[in-house]
């Protein structure tokens, strides 16, 4: 990691990823993937029913996915690049000259998704007249494109897992050999069946939330529309739990292909079981309220469709977390770390330490009276791109856990740090020499008890490397 | 270059030829700038005839048709702009990153900013009939859109500036110190001056156009009134940039001139200067024909806008080449020595005395936890040898299905390696514990 260390240590800087990348997946499937095409079906039924009343709603509905999806939506999805870019540069930067085509693809999907939308909702009124079958059509065309990005963008989620056969050569390019097989991996297949559904089901829900809004209680619209969606929810519901049940089948094959020990994690034994319980509570939520808005609409709250959305980010989360148990210790396998150091130069901080090989911290050598300021910076170096000093999933806490009693002793610590990733398989090694390693003890230990923050070079700058 | 931090950059080869990156980069990055001038200055352009229409109703109209405009404007700025973002991300890798963290807060901030000013704008625009009675609260929501929107791309300048200088990063903490960089602001007063000539001329050319119904969208107005009018914005707004463009020209730090740069500079000069005696030919000539020379106009402002881009580009190239010499020969001096010390691990290895299965097994699944005196997470092997001294099975069974004890976490289950291994590492940790 030879940059300025970008550093939030109170958050943590993968959180700020993991915000922006919810926020983003909430928005994208049920408000792009899935309410395009039932907008389009609305829009199709109210023309053959001649009713403009229902056609109306459908522009409504519309109106709302349009604002979110091209403000929040679009906005969260050039987030992930600038979160995920300030956090680690050696991974963003790595994997964009690794899979550059692909995500070039991608934009030009996306570039055409985002004209489509804007086609699509804006010329609803002035194609209504004359044009209504043909502005139809449009609608059907955008949902193969948002169905396509997703399509895609799932894909190169895939091959960042597992990035295949690919084998990095120094300053020499070779990345797609191994493209297509990383594309289609294992888990390519169910992932996709799996969101397809569960963007479509939850489009229904979210339609059923906005109809309380635009319509009257006592309006036969509000009836046959709610019953309308319950319907289309419940239609795509067996299929999102066939899916997701055949997705969490898929996870433990090859989570063994890739990554024998992580399955025998206790984070992996706690949470793999947990996904199944989510995806039941869901299917039940989901059919009582479809259930609830066919037969007596009236008595549905609105608020309690909110539920079926926090328990979907909590099913989507979970399988996501797929995708970290596997890449992991890795960004790019046997070639970059997590913490954004490749694998090849460990021999070298091993012998000689990582500090003079980092530009942007201030201790070059540790040495008797700079210590914790050399602990620090290692701190910045080895652990910051994942932990923080004192808050989200800090060193502090982690070591609490496995110490919880007495003043640390370094020997405790540091035993621990040296053969960590073996038994926390998703860990890298630590990079640095012995002396390294004490520096790093002594200043985790220094701060076992209080409750400090480090700063990151967005506000504390940095002192040059000397 | 004393207190200029040289990293190394990263080993991996670009995905395509340098040179077809950096002019897909100028390139792509010009179109989005198109757009983002379209949105910018439609933001702006809307405010102020809104306000003029509080007096003058048809201005209020004017206002609206521009606010409509920047709803497709504003979102193909973004989509446009990922393509760019990722060029710059690999043609310069360590610059722009190093920017980015060093102003990351503000950074970071573009992404809620940029959602806040697109609702902001939506806001303004679908509440225009409903607020009709209540313009003061109308033009407050465009006002804090407008600022936004005027601050947003002091962000992007203060990076791509900050980048193109290593010997000033140790200065910079934070977007502050970033922009007052000496030529941040004469070149931010530069942009904000096109943005209003851009988008001037993009209203000439869309309120001008043939199918445009003047008449019912914009009563009150002529077809020639409007384009002497959005004209006249262009040309005064170019005008200033004959003050702005210099002083921005001779604040830039003096090492990324070269021939080359001034060159392209005055190429585009001297399309502007064209451009300039065109649109005021237009303007003079205020007749039914105003416009006629409209995509003459567009072409040579185009042929400015591509110099000054290749100028620009090239001034960065000149400027960052020194340090980019030296990241290149730390990169391979890197690369070198990891392979040198690679190669010695390969020939220590050989070296050290091998060790038995049992040892290797305890230190990769357990001496994290258990050391041979102290006490780490679990027991210390003495304690673990009173325990089961001769009786190597005991350990066996015991971490196939261990139980809690005392404090601290629960040994997790080692089942998973076999009675085999258990058992070499069960007899090793005895014996280590015995010597």
């Amino acid at each position: 990691m030879d940059f300025p260390l970008f550093h939030l240590d109170f958050i943590g800087n993968r959180m700020l990823i993991a915000l922006t990348a919810i926020i983003h997946v909430i928005v994208n499937h049920p408000m792009a993937v899935g309410a395009v095409p039932l907008a389009a079906l609305l829009e199709w039924i109210a023309r053959r029913r001649n009713n403009p009343q229902l056609d109306k709603l459908a522009y409504n509905f519309t109106f709302v996915i349009f604002i979110i999806t091209t403000s929040l939506g679009a906005l969260t999805g050039v987030g992930i690049w600038f979160t995920t870019a300030l956090v680690n540069p050696d991974a963003i930067g790595s994997l964009l000259r690794v899979f550059f085509w692909a995500w070039f693809s991608e934009w030009i999907v996306f570039v055409i998704e985002v004209c489509m939308i804007m086609v699509y909702f804006l010329t609803w009124k002035s194609m209504s007249l004359k044009h209504k079958s043909r502005h139809i059509a449009i609608g059907v065309f955008l949902s193969f494109f948002s169905w396509l990005t997703m399509a895609i963008i799932t894909g190169i989620l895939g091959f960042m897992m597992n990035t295949g056969n690919w084998v990095p050569y120094i300053r020499e390019w070779s990345a797609n050999s191994g493209l297509f097989t990383a594309f289609f991996n294992p888990l390519y297949l169910p992932q996709l069946v799996f969101r397809t559904p569960f963007a479509l089901m939850t489009a229904g829900l979210f339609f059923m939330f906005l109809t309380f809004f635009f319509t009257k209680k006592e309006d036969d619209l509000r009836h046959k529309t709610v019953r309308y969606l319950s319907a289309w929810t419940l239609v795509w519901l067996p299929l999102t739990a066939l899916a997701g049940y055949w997705y969490w089948k898929s996870i433990p094959s090859f989570m063994a292909s890739n990554a024998p020990i992580a399955m025998t994690t206790q984070d992996y034994t706690s949470w793999y079981p947990t996904i199944l319980v989510i995806l039941q509570v869901l299917v039940i939520f989901v059919i009582l309220i479809s259930l609830l808005g066919i037969i007596r609409s009236r008595w549905l709250p609105r608020v309690v469709l909110l539920v079926p959305f926090i328990v979907s980010i909590a099913l989507l989360g979970s399988y996501e977390r797929v995708r970290e148990f596997v890449r992991k210790p890795f960004v790019i396998k046997d070639y970059l770390y997590a913490n954004g150091l490749r694998v090849d130069h460990y021999p070298l901080y091993k012998e000689g330490g990582i500090l003079p090989y980092a530009s942007f911290v201030s201790t070059s050598q540790v040495t008797e009276s700079n210590q914790l300021q050399a602990g620090q910076d290692i701190f910045m170096l080895t652990c910051s791109r994942c932990h923080t000093v004192g808050g989200l999933n800090s060193v502090n806490k982690k070591f609490k856990k496995l110490f919880p009693n007495g003043v640390w002793k370094k020997e405790q610590l540091s035993s621990f740090i040296t053969n960590m990733h073996n038994i926390r398989p998703f860990m890298p090694p630590f990079p640095g020499n012995d002396r390294e390693l004490d520096a790093l003890t002594a200043f985790i230990i220094e701060n076992q008890d209080r409750n400090i923050r480090v700063e990151g070079a967005q506000t504390a700058g940095f002192t040059k490397n000397e | 270059m004393n207190q200029v931090p040289v990293p190394h950059d990263l080993e991996l080869q670009l995905p395509l030829p340098e040179g077809l990156l950096k002019i897909l980069l100028v390139l792509l990055f010009l179109i989005h700038i198109l757009f983002v001038n379209f949105m910018v200055g439609g933001v702006t352009l809307s405010f102020i005839f809104e306000i003029i229409g509080l007096k003058n109703k048809k201005y209020d109209a004017l206002a609206r048709e521009i606010s409509g405009t920047v709803t497709v404007n504003k979102s193909l700025a973004i989509v446009l702009g990922v393509a760019p973002l990722l060029a710059i991300n690999l043609a310069y890798t360590t610059y722009f990153y190093s920017a980015t963290s060093l102003t990351g807060i503000a950074w970071m901030m573009v992404i809620p900013a940029v959602t806040i000013a697109f609702l902001l704008t939506y806001i303004h625009k679908y509440t225009w009939d409903k607020l009709e009675n209540n313009k003061f609260l109308h033009l407050t929501f465009a006002f804090m859109g407008l600022i936004l929107f005027w601050t947003i791309p002091l962000i992007f300048l203060s990076n791509v500036n900050l980048m193109l200088f290593p010997s000033r990063w140790t200065e910079v903490h934070g977007f502050i110190p970033a922009v007052l960089l000496q030529n941040v602001i004469p070149r931010y007063l530069h942009f904000m001056l096109a943005t209003i000539a851009v988008s001037s001329l993009f209203a000439v050319g869309w309120f001008g156009r043939k199918k445009f119904d003047v008449n019912k969208h914009l009563p009150g107005f002529s077809r020639e009134e409007i384009k002497y009018n959005f004209y006249l914005i262009a040309f005064i707004a170019t005008l200033m940039q004959f003050i702005a463009g210099p002083l921005l020209l001779f604040t830039l730090p003096v090492y990324g001139i070269s021939i080359t740069v001034y060159g392209f500079i005055l190429l585009g000069v001297l399309a502007a200067v064209l451009f300039m005696f065109l649109v005021w030919y237009e303007i003079r000539d205020n007749k039914k024909t105003i416009g006629r020379f409209f995509w003459t106009v567009i072409l040579l402002l185009t042929g400015t806008v591509i110099s000054m881009a290749f100028g620009r580009h090239y001034y960065r190239e000149r400027a960052i080449e020194p340090h980019r010499q030296l990241v290149e020969t730390k990169t391979q001096e890197l690369y070198w020595k990891s392979e040198a010390a690679r190669t010695r691990l390969r020939m220590g290895i050989s070296k050290e005395p091998a060790k038995s299965a049992g040892q290797a097994g305890f230190e990769k699944n357990c001496a994290v936890c258990h050391a041979k005196e102290t006490v780490l997470v679990g027991p210390s092997l003495n304690e673990i040898f009173e325990l089961y001294e001769d009786y190597p099975e005991g350990i066996v069974e015991w971490s196939k299905a261990p139980e809690v004890k005392r404090g601290g976490p629960v040994m997790p289950s080692f089942a998973h390696l076999g009675d085999e291994e258990l058992l070499e590492i069960g007899k090793y940790m005895l014996k280590a514990a015995a010597e």
